[in-house]
């Protein structure tokens, strides 16, 4: 069998959050609990809405923060035991991270050339030709030009500071990319030119991808599975096809349902969500979507659902445990 | 969604980027760019080039040296000691008959050495201490930034007094008391510059990589904080002689027979009701150009650095 490059088991990550001076701080729970195995040359696509989690799990998988607890190994290496400082270097170089302002994630004060370089300087003994070298290389697998070495990113459009951005990221040659809302700065013609880039590299690199995104036009173009979370927790976790064919949850329901399309179905039901999302410090009992789903019951307020294998879907949900939905679907 | 393949793509790229070979201009030559489309501030730059060359040229013209006495003009400066190319005494003397022009001399030498020294040390300890604060952050910034307020909280002027008082009057003296106060605003500005680079993007994609924590303060929050850092600096810059000055007109600041512009000024107004303006008015006029002069400058340096992301 394959081992998994990314193997993540019920990873959580709390935040103290100061309430006022003497008070106790409260916990935010960004993250509770989230599992998923990843192969080498796969895409997960991520989705949910603002402050679901995505990138807080996004920065755990990237070891920019450490997670609170669950068990995170990448390449078969358990991140949690980890202590040996080089061993660790050894793991930053296997997961490196594309983020979502490309005006942002590049320094305003370096040259392409040296922020391409400084992962290479870090990383790895190579002498200063040789780092030039491979620099131009990754320019011109991202398509960029020779002569872009020497320029300051506030030269470059949102689209070329992207793929400045990817180069960086594969100059070390990772075998995972977590990619966070990659696009989601950009116009919709240059989207469609990066995502085709990132599909390609994936192909001749065969990259596995994190690929975090609230655009399901987007997953649905790029994805082989999709995790759908929602305050912190996934809610929903199949293959694209299956998700996109035949949502369970009744969030990823809803989510769908406010994707915008082109009107081919004129009787398409738009599902509307009432209310806001809770707040993380302080959820709801039992299910965390209860206070907005229509099919909450007694079980749903009490109990938290558990994730389980239903209609090829792995879904966390009572309703449909209880099969007081689906059955009516199937009706349909 | 459109299909592209690589092929495309480097058709695209070729097509965005111009032909010709572009090179690269940073942010700095763009903001020397603006800062020389400023009228006032380059002005104020050459002049203040100028007056630092004359306090280095200006002993070569001197007939007489500031520590030389005019036994002539002593006493009666009023009469003899008036400002003439003939005596050699360009801005004329003081009641001791010294020779005001090799006085000014001497005391534009100390009093820019004073604003520069006190600005270069809170540049370096206040970006030092303010992006270790802002970057650690939590408990360890909790504590520095306290003791910053501590300090501030404190009478500045009243501790140099003080300090003067009980150690001595000395130029070295005046150079600590100085420089231990001067960098504690600098470090509260650079914190909270720190504090909004900490969160952009490219600092976490340092740690993405594995950059560690002094390298990205050195080479990544530093050089992003120095425009503002510059701006304060030279605006600190005139504070410094300022404060100084008005020590030395207090009489507490430097001693004889060096001499500074607030000495010089301090003595110049001492003697102006027995028709000596000349004494007052040559030190004044360094004085207050110079100020001026760094002011402008420093308004410059802040419209052409400014902060905003590109």
């Amino acid at each position: 069998m394959i081992q998994p490059i990314v193997k993540a088991r019920d990873l959580q990550k709390h935040y103290p959050v100061k309430s006022g001076f003497l008070k106790p701080s409260q916990n935010l729970r960004a993250l509770a609990g989230v599992s998923f195995d990843l192969y080498a040359g796969q895409t997960l696509a991520v989705v949910g809405e603002s402050g679901c989690g995505k990138s807080t799990l996004a920065r755990l998988l990237a070891m920019i923060e450490e997670p609170t607890s669950g068990r995170l190994s990448i390449d078969g290496v358990d991140l949690t035991e980890v202590n040996n400082k080089s061993l660790s270097k050894g793991l930053r170089q296997k997961v490196q991270m594309v983020f979502q302002d490309p005006f942002g994630s590049l320094n305003p004060r370096h040259k392409i050339g040296d922020i391409l370089q400084e992962p290479l300087v870090i990383n790895t003994g190579l002498n200063a030709s040789e780092r030039r070298q491979k620099a131009l290389e990754m320019m011109s697998l991202v398509g960029l030009r020779e002569e872009h070495f020497q320029r300051y990113p506030h030269m470059f459009s949102g689209g070329q500071r992207q793929r400045i951005a990817i180069a960086r990221a594969l100059i070390l040659k990772p075998k995972v990319v977590v990619l966070d809302e990659p696009v989601s700065a950009l116009d919709v013609s240059i989207q469609a030119q990066v995502i085709n880039l990132l599909i390609e590299l994936q192909q001749e690199l065969s990259l596995a991808y994190v690929f975090i995104s609230h655009d399901l036009s987007v997953v649905r173009h790029i994805a082989d599975e999709v995790l759908v979370m929602y305050l912190g927790r996934p809610v929903e976790h199949s293959s694209k096809e299956v998700l996109f064919s035949n949502p369970q949850h009744p969030y990823t329901q809803a989510l769908l349902s406010a994707t915008p399309q082109v009107a081919t179905q004129r009787d398409r039901q738009r599902i509307k969500l009432k209310g806001e999302m809770p707040s993380p410090i302080d959820p709801p009992s039992g299910c965390v979507f209860n206070p907005r789903c229509q099919y909450a019951n007694q079980d749903c307020l009490t109990t938290p659902p558990v994730m389980e294998l239903y209609n090829e879907s792995r879904v966390a949900c009572w309703a449909l445990k209880q099969r007081r939905i689906g059955d009516e679907k199937l009706a349909n | 969604m459109i299909v592209a393949n690589k092929k495309k793509i480097h058709q695209m790229s070729d097509n965005l980027s111009e032909s010709e070979f572009v090179q690269g201009r940073s942010l700095w030559a763009d903001a020397r760019r603006r800062f020389m489309g400023n009228k006032a501030a380059t002005v104020s730059l050459y002049i203040l080039v100028l007056i630092v060359l004359f306090s280095f040229i200006g002993p070569w013209f001197a007939v007489w040296t500031n520590e030389e006495i005019d036994w002539g003009a002593m006493g009666s400066a009023a009469t003899q000691g008036m400002p003439s190319f003939a005596t050699g005494h360009f801005f004329g003397t003081d009641d001791l008959g010294r020779d005001i022009y090799s006085r000014v001399i001497q005391g534009t030498q100390i009093s820019l050495m004073i604003g520069v020294i006190g600005a270069a040390i809170a540049v370096v300890v206040g970006t030092l201490y303010g992006s270790i604060s802002g970057y650690v952050g939590g408990r360890t910034d909790q504590i520095m930034m306290r003791i910053v307020d501590i300090l501030m909280a404190i009478p500045f002027m009243f501790v140099l007094i003080l300090m003067l008082v009980v150690f001595g009057r000395s130029i070295g003296m005046l150079f600590v008391g100085i420089g231990l106060l001067s960098w504690l605003d600098m470090s509260r500005i650079v914190r909270g510059q720190t504090l909004s680079l900490k969160n952009k993007e490219f600092i976490e994609a340092a740690q993405a990589t594995g950059v560690s924590d002094f390298k990205i303060i050195t080479r990544h929050i530093v050089p992003n904080l120095l425009g503002v850092v510059a701006v304060y600096a030279t605006l600190l810059v005139p504070g410094m002689i300022l404060a100084e000055s008005f020590i030395s007109f207090l009489g507490l600041g430097v001693q004889e027979p060096n001499t500074s512009w607030g000495a010089l000024i301090s003595e110049g107004a001492g003697t102006i009701r027995y028709d000596t303006e000349w004494q007052l008015l040559f030190p004044l006029a360094f004085f207050v150009v110079s100020l001026f002069c760094f002011y402008f400058i420093g308004d410059g340096l802040r419209d052409a650095l400014d902060p905003k992301d590109r």
